[in-house]
Parts: C-alpha cells; sequence; structure tokens
C-alpha cells in the first residue's frame, strides 16, 4: 500500500509542477498609458512579473532594486535588443512602443529572474 | 511616483523666454510644476513624467534642453557590491562552521550512534544548529523560491532549497522517529546540507568576484569623465561639480587636465591625447573653432572652450551607453541555450522526482535512503546559471575588450556576424585614402628650388577657392614658408590661376593652362608621366613663363592601409575595393594596396547594389565606409563598419564603429569576434556537457555499473566552481591579443 501511495504522490507532484511553471501563469498587472508600472527586483524576482498592455500604446516600467545580487543588475528585454542597468537602491526606467501584439521576456541576464509583457 | 528633473537649457535671452519654456514644459502630459531660472539657465520640472518628453518640448518651444544629472556613482556601487561580498562570506562561514564538523567527526567514527538516547538528542540538536544555518546562511535562497514559486517561477533558488530541505527534513524524520525509516537508510545528512550552503555561497562570493573584472571596460570608461570642471562665471573662474554644468558655459581646461564636457575650443590651442576614446595613439592638434570631447586629456596649452553637449548626451556617455546595450545583447548562438534555461528548472525538478521514484521501487532496503541522496544530488548539481551566464558573460567582456580599442559594437549579433565574414568591401575615399588631397611629390626646374616652387604656387593658391588649392596651401605651412602678397589675380575656371607675386608674373595650372600662356613644359614630360600613371593630379608652375616646377597632389593611402589589408588577406578574407573614382585613379590605389578586386566609378546610390551582388555569390559581406555617404551599402552589407577619425564621427551609423580611422579596426574587429565566439562555443559546450553528465551520474546512473553514487557535498561543489568557470573563461578574452599597435 506504502509504495503505491508513495509512486502516486510522485506521479501528482510531476504533473503539479507541469502545471505550475508551465500551464498557469500569474496574476497579471495591466499597464496604462497614464502612469509607470513599477517592478520591484527583490530576492530574485520581478513583483510583478506579468503585464499586459495595448499595442501601440507608450508603456513606461519603472525597475525599483532592492536586491543586492549582482544578478539583479541588468533587466534584459532580448528580442528588442534593450536592456537596462539597475541602480541598488534606486530605480531605472524604459519606455516601450510595442507595435505588435505578442509577448516580450524581461530577465536577468542569467534568464533566473523573469518576466513578461503581454501585448494585445 | 513623482520624480525630479533638472534641465540645462540654452538659448533663453529675456524674461519672455523663461514665460515660453515653462509653458512648454508644463503643458507636457504628467507634468506638475515647472519652473526656469534665467540666470543659471537651468529648469526644474516635477511630476510622473519622463525626460525626453520635456527635451522634446523645449526644442518645440525653439531653445536647446539637456538633463543635468549626476555621474553614475561607481564608488556606491563599488562599496554595495563589497559589502554583499563580504556577507556571502560570512553566511559560507557561519555554514562550513557547522557542516565541517560533522562531516569529519562523521568520516571519523566520532559522532554518537543514533539509536542510543544520548545519540538521539545529539542528532536533534545538530538538527536545530543546521536549522539556523539554512536560516541565515541559506535563508535567501528559500524566500527567493517561495517568491518565484508563487510567479510561477522556478529558478536556481529552488534548486537549492528543495535539495538542502529535503537532506534537512529527511534528517530530521530520521533522528526524530527513527523506527519509521528501514534500519540501513537511518543516515542524517545536516552536514550535506551545511557544507553545500557554504559551498553555493563561496561560489557565489567568487562568481562575483570574477563578473567585477568583466565590467572593467565599463568601469574604465565611466573612469575617464572628471568630476568636476573649471567654469568661468561671472567673471571669475569656479571649480564646480560635472552635474551642474549647463550649456552653453564657458570652460577652462589647463595642460594635464580631462575635458569635462564636449564642446568648441574658443580660445588659445592645443594638443590633446584623444586614444582613451579613439585608440589613436597621435594626439591630435586642436584651435578655435575646432571641437573638444569630454574625457580626452589636454596635453599642451591652456584654452577657453564652450560647452555644447553635456550629461548623457557627449560623445563619451554615448559610447558608455552603446558598450552597456550592446553588452546585455545576445547573438543568434546563444538563444538556444535561452529556450533551455527558460523550462531548466521545472525539467529537473521532474528529472528529480523520477529520480527519488526510481530508487525507491528499485533500491530494496537502501531504497529511501538512496532515492534521498540520489534526489537532493540532482537537485543540487544542476546548474542553470553556467547555462544562463555561458553567452551573455563572453559577450560582455568581448565587446568591453573592443572598445578598448576604439571599436565600438552596436550588438552582440554584429559581433557573431563579423566572425563569419568572407569579403570586406572597402570604399576607398576616406576609408583606404585619407580622404583629403594632399601634396605628394615636388620636382623644380630651371635652377629654381623646391620652397621657391611652393612659395609661388601657394601664395596664388591661397587667394583660389579650388578643392585642390588646400593642398599646396597646407603644404607650404607645413614647410613654414611665408606666402607673398599677389596682384593683378585671374582665375580661369577648370584651368589654372595668374597674378603677380615677388616681382613676376606667375601662373599654376594644368598642362592646357600652361600652353595657352606659352609656357614651355618639355622639360617636365617624363616625370609628369610617371606622376600621372600613379594616378595623381599635376600642377605646372611658371614664372616669368618659364616653367620652374610641378607639383603632384593626391589623395593619399593611409599609412597602415596595405599592413591591414594583408592582415585581412592572411585570415582568409577576400578584399574588394569600391570607388566612385575613375578605373584609372582606383587602379592605381589597388595596386599600392593589394586589393583584391577593384568596382570603380559607382555611384553612391549603386554602392548598396554592388555589396547585394557580392551576397548573391553565397558571401557574407562587410562594407567599410565614412558611415554618412555610405549609408546604403553599410545597411546592406551584413556587417557595416563606420570608419571614423577621431571624435567627429556619428557612432550610432553602423554595425561597428571604428573610431580610429584606420583599416586594422577591422581587422582587429573580426579577431575579437572569431575569439569571443570561440568563447561563447567553450562555455556553452562546458554548460551543456556539464549539465547533461552531471545529472544523469547524480541521479546514479552509475550505480547499476560500478557501484557509484555522488555525494551530494560534491555536487554543491561542482555546481559552485561550474559558473566560476564560465566567467573565468569568458575574462580570458580581456586579454585577446590584437594584430595592430
Amino acid at each position: 500500500m506504502a509504495p503505491m501511495i508513495v509512486n502516486l504522490t510522485g506521479i501528482i507532484v510531476i504533473g503539479l509542477i507541469i502545471y505550475w511553471f508551465w500551464l498557469s501563469t500569474p496574476r497579471k498587472t495591466t499597464a496604462s498609458q497614464a502612469a509607470p508600472i513599477e517592478i520591484r527586483v527583490k530576492d530574485g524576482v520581478y513583483t510583478p512579473s506579468h503585464i499586459e498592455a495595448r499595442k501601440g500604446e507608450t508603456i513606461r516600467l519603472r525597475f525599483v532594486r532592492e536586491d543586492p545580487s549582482p544578478c539583479a543588475e541588468k533587466v534584459i528585454f532580448n528580442t528588442l535588443n534593450k536592456s537596462l542597468e539597475l541602480p541598488l537602491h534606486g530605480s531605472a526606467e524604459i519606455e516601450l512602443h510595442p507595435q505588435e501584439v505578442g509577448e516580450i521576456d524581461f530577465t536577468c541576464e542569467m534568464q533566473m529572474y523573469r518576466g513578461k509583457l503581454i501585448i494585445k | 511616483m513623482d520624480t525630479e528633473h533638472r534641465l540645462s537649457i540654452a538659448g533663453m535671452s529675456c524674461a519672455g523666454c523663461v514665460a515660453s519654456v515653462e509653458r512648454a514644459l508644463r503643458t507636457v502630459d504628467g507634468v506638475q510644476s515647472a519652473s526656469v531660472n534665467f540666470a543659471e539657465h537651468t529648469a526644474q520640472v516635477r511630476g510622473e513624467v519622463a525626460v525626453r518628453p520635456l527635451l522634446e518640448a523645449v526644442k518645440a518651444a525653439g531653445y536647446e534642453a539637456a538633463e543635468l544629472r549626476g555621474q553614475d556613482d561607481e564608488a556606491e556601487k563599488e562599496a554595495a557590491e563589497m559589502e554583499y561580498f563580504r556577507a556571502l562570506l560570512r553566511k559560507a562561514a557561519i555554514a562550513a562552521l557547522v557542516g565541517i564538523p560533522l562531516f569529519v567527526g562523521g568520516m571519523a567514527g566520532w559522532l554518537p550512534d543514533l539509536l542510543t538516547a544520548g545519540g538521539q538528542a545529539f542528532w536533534l540538536l545538530t538538527g536545530c544548529a543546521t536549522l539556523a544555518v539554512l536560516i541565515y546562511s541559506g535563508g535567501h535562497f528559500f524566500v527567493g523560491a517561495w517568491k518565484a514559486f508563487r510567479l510561477h517561477n522556478a529558478n536556481m533558488d529552488t534548486l537549492i532549497a528543495l535539495g538542502t530541505g529535503t537532506a534537512w527534513l529527511y534528517s530530521m524524520i530520521v533522528a526524530g522517529f527513527p523506527a519509521v525509516v528501514p534500519s540501513l537508510a537511518q543516515h542524517a545528512y545536516f552536514e550535506a546540507a551545511a557544507i553545500i550552503i557554504a559551498l553555493i555561497n563561496f561560489g557565489s562570493a567568487l562568481e562575483m568576484r570574477a563578473r567585477g573584472k568583466t565590467s572593467e571596460a565599463i568601469k574604465r570608461l565611466i573612469g575617464l569623465q572628471p568630476k568636476t570642471a573649471r567654469v568661468v562665471r561671472d567673471g571669475q573662474e569656479v571649480d564646480l561639480p560635472i552635474d551642474v554644468i549647463g550649456l552653453e558655459e564657458t570652460l577652462r581646461v589647463r595642460p594635464g587636465e580631462r575635458i569635462a564636457v564636449d564642446g568648441v575650443l574658443i580660445d588659445g590651442h592645443s594638443t590633446i591625447d584623444e586614444s582613451m576614446l579613439t585608440g589613436e595613439p597621435v594626439p591630435v592638434t586642436k584651435q578655435a573653432g575646432d571641437e573638444v570631447v569630454a574625457g580626452t586629456i589636454n596635453l599642451s596649452g591652456t584654452f577657453l572652450y564652450q560647452s555644447r553637449r553635456i550629461g548623457k548626451d557627449t560623445v563619451l556617455a554615448q559610447i558608455i551607453d552603446m558598450v552597456r546595450q550592446a553588452q546585455a545583447t545576445k547573438p543568434a548562438i546563444g538563444r538556444l541555450a535561452d529556450k533551455v534555461a527558460a523550462v531548466f528548472v521545472p525539467t529537473v525538478l521532474i528529472i528529480a522526482v523520477i529520480t527519488f521514484l526510481a530508487w525507491f521501487n528499485l533500491g530494496a532496503a537502501l531504497g529511501i535512503s538512496y532515492a534521498i541522496v540520489a534526489t537532493v544530488t540532482v537537485l543540487i548539481i544542476a546548474c542553470p546559471c553556467a547555462l544562463g551566464l555561458a553567452t551573455p558573460i563572453s559577450i560582455m567582456v568581448g565587446v568591453g575588450r573592443a572598445a578598448g580599442s576604439g571599436i565600438l559594437i552596436r550588438n552582440g549579433e554584429a559581433l557573431q556576424q563579423a566572425g563569419r565574414l568572407t569579403t570586406v568591401v572597402l570604399d576607398k575615399t576616406g576609408t583606404v585614402t585619407q580622404g583629403k588631397p594632399a601634396l605628394t611629390r615636388l620636382v623644380s626646374y630651371a635652377n629654381s628650388t623646391e620652397e621657391d616652387v611652393l612659395q609661388l604656387a601657394a601664395s596664388l593658391e591661397a587667394v583660389s577657392e579650388h578643392p585642390l588649392a588646400q593642398a599646396v596651401v597646407e603644404a607650404a605651412q607645413a614647410r613654414e614658408i611665408t606666402l607673398s602678397p599677389v596682384e593683378k589675380f585671374h582665375a580661369t575656371a577648370g584651368e589654372g590661376v595668374s597674378g603677380e607675386a615677388l616681382g613676376h608674373q606667375v601662373h599654376v595650372g594644368n598642362l592646357r593652362f600652361m600652353q595657352a600662356n606659352a609656357v614651355a613644359c618639355e622639360a617636365a614630360q617624363s616625370d609628369a608621366q610617371s606622376m600621372a600613371d600613379a594616378a595623381q593630379t599635376l600642377i605646372y608652375v611658371a614664372r616669368s613663363q618659364q616653367l620652374i616646377g610641378i607639383l603632384a597632389v593626391a589623395d593619399p593611402i593611409k599609412p597602415d592601409s596595405t599592413e591591414a589589408i594583408q592582415r585581412l588577406h592572411a585570415i582568409g578574407l577576400k578584399v574588394v575595393m569600391l570607388t566612385g573614382d575613375n578605373q584609372r585613379t582606383a587602379d592605381a590605389v589597388a595596386r599600392q594596396v593589394g586589393v583584391d578586386e577593384v568596382i570603380a566609378e559607382v555611384q553612391p546610390q549603386d554602392k548598396g547594389n554592388q555589396v547585394a551582388a557580392l551576397q548573391q555569390q553565397n558571401q557574407i559581406v562587410a562594407m567599410v565606409g565614412d558611415g554618412i555617404n555610405d549609408a546604403p551599402a553599410l545597411a546592406q552589407a551584413d556587417v557595416g563598419f563606420a570608419i571614423g577619425s577621431g571624435t567627429d564621427i556619428a557612432i550610432e551609423s553602423a554595425d561597428i564603429t571604428l573610431m580610429r580611422g584606420s583599416l586594422h579596426g577591422v581587422a582587429d574587429a573580426i579577431a575579437i569576434s572569431r575569439a569571443t565566439v570561440r568563447n561563447i562555443k567553450q562555455n556553452l559546450f562546458g554548460a551543456f556537457i556539464y549539465n547533461s553528465l552531471g545529472i544523469p551520474v547524480a541521479a546514479g546512473i552509475l550505480y547499476p555499473l560500478m557501484g557509484i553514487l555522488l555525494n551530494p557535498m560534491i555536487a554543491g561543489a561542482a555546481m559552485a566552481l561550474s559558473s566560476v568557470t564560465v566567467v573565468s573563461n569568458a575574462n580570458r578574452l580581456r586579454f585577446v591579443s590584437l594584430g595592430s599597435k
């Protein structure tokens, strides 16, 4: 009986990993033209990490870095060939003008800090 | 969140201007307040607004504006990094303090048996001590892992937290309730949890040290910017911080000082060392009207200049910005690693669960204990960092190394492409040649000296407006020949000039002009023929209707063009020269520098088509030009090189900008590119091999064959070292040797 429970639990855990990390997305924040979205860089994550915006609008993202790890030093928008240097205990802002519907990832250099801009 | 911006405003002449600038600023969306200080020519703006719309609004109102802001405070950044570095070492030391005695004691058999009453208490207390280590030294991994989990993300923290957490939890179960696990599996792994935390913190500290070196190029550039400058305000010279210097201010520079902001020299003259920006070792002479740029060093004279570009508009700031941007881009070669890195951690989690189940089901009596060890080892050995770092860290060092030699690479893609080039197309004028006519040869006849010939020719040409005249006048100035006044000057379009100088009738012009004025030129026939064969333009000089000399004027080939083209050949590239000049001139230049093919008489608008034609022959083509006239060809080429002379180049105009006007820059850029791509491949290969061998070994694939099951602590050491290895390998790029001096 016990081995069956362990095996079943293992399979359920694998299913949950697939669901949680690949099939579901976290709550999204909606960007508006009026004000910049403030993204906190702390403890290895960007918060909020998923931001929705409309194409053709000007979006301003303000990254506020509280994380001392050197990994947090840069935010890279790889598909846009843009990057932003983040001063520790300071902020840096980037202005984007997405013209196409799609997703724009922003990450640290090693892709461990991850965020997504979803253009609709 | 409100932001405050300080702007320098130029072009305001009255109080009315103040009102119109303020009005322009207040119309920008998000501005809450804007006030202009007329005396200081500054504006203070507050509101939820970026600086660019403010600058655009001021410009639209008819004034010039630039942002006044402090430079990046490197000292503050370094202090924060040092603090973090020390914290990592402290955390590593505390974890080692608990982990090492446990490890040594366990190996030596000094630790009490779990099944004795005292032994159980000892292990429970050890468990508490390890928990304290996990909280103090490893707390940031657990917090990071939890926060990432809530955002449906998994990262390195996830692996470390799960690995050490599992080891600790299992050990606590063993210590607290030994009866629930089989007797052979009754082993605690507290030392593994503590030592893994120690090793990973220590590895992060080492990596941080090594990463500091990768950004040396940018630190060097930032270090070129002086912190203060001597400004003339109200007739007084005062030393002011750089971030309060506005547009159109007068600044004084003394010998040995660095120039603080970009401007135009208005009084005095000097020689300036621009090598730190352009890589060009020869100092440049500057006089009134010449541009000077921030970061360069004034070598000799004292002079005054007026600021024209400040803050992030200076050439130095643009170079820093471009290098930073380029360092953060990735070429196609790194995309695969990016895709793998994005799914890496969840995949490792799944492998860890499968490993656990496999050991649990197949490991017999030892199953549960080995399942735990193998699962922890899989989680700990997997290193997404090495994979994620492989490309960006090499790009960062490669782009920085190039910038140190006056080669500005726009992005990682250009860097990668430069290494794959097969053909280099060179524009002739200004690229292979100096782009400016100069006196190349002078022959005198009829008992005249070279000085006599040059004095008379230059005296007349000084009055002329012909483009070649300038070359003759400059040659006379270089020999310090005094020009004499000219009377009865007359210019015949397309032929020559005449006038009276030093009491003689003088004619300066081409052969037709001499024949028309009955000057016999037979004496010069053989010299003239050899000069004409070398595609030089001839100027005859006659005094009192007697030929006294001929001058040859040509666009001289840059002194190092031939050698640089030989280097391009040596690395297997075909070199083509493209020019709008006639075939004869082009052939003469081509013969001297040794290019493989010449395409002459090409209209500027057709240069792009010529590049496209080469691309259709499956060539990967670089175009090297001045960046202005050749813009379409530069854009058409796989890699466009804009070649500058000094700091006056538009640095955004091409994929790669050569600040120093030498063709060696092309060969150097290709050498750096090839070395960087090689370095990336080594890093990627290492990272892929490490993970694809390390994870199966950690899972215990060798156990059935050789009885080997990796210790989780060895996995921790391997993981910590893997990213340090990648960074150290990238650092080797700082020492790539280049062919040019």
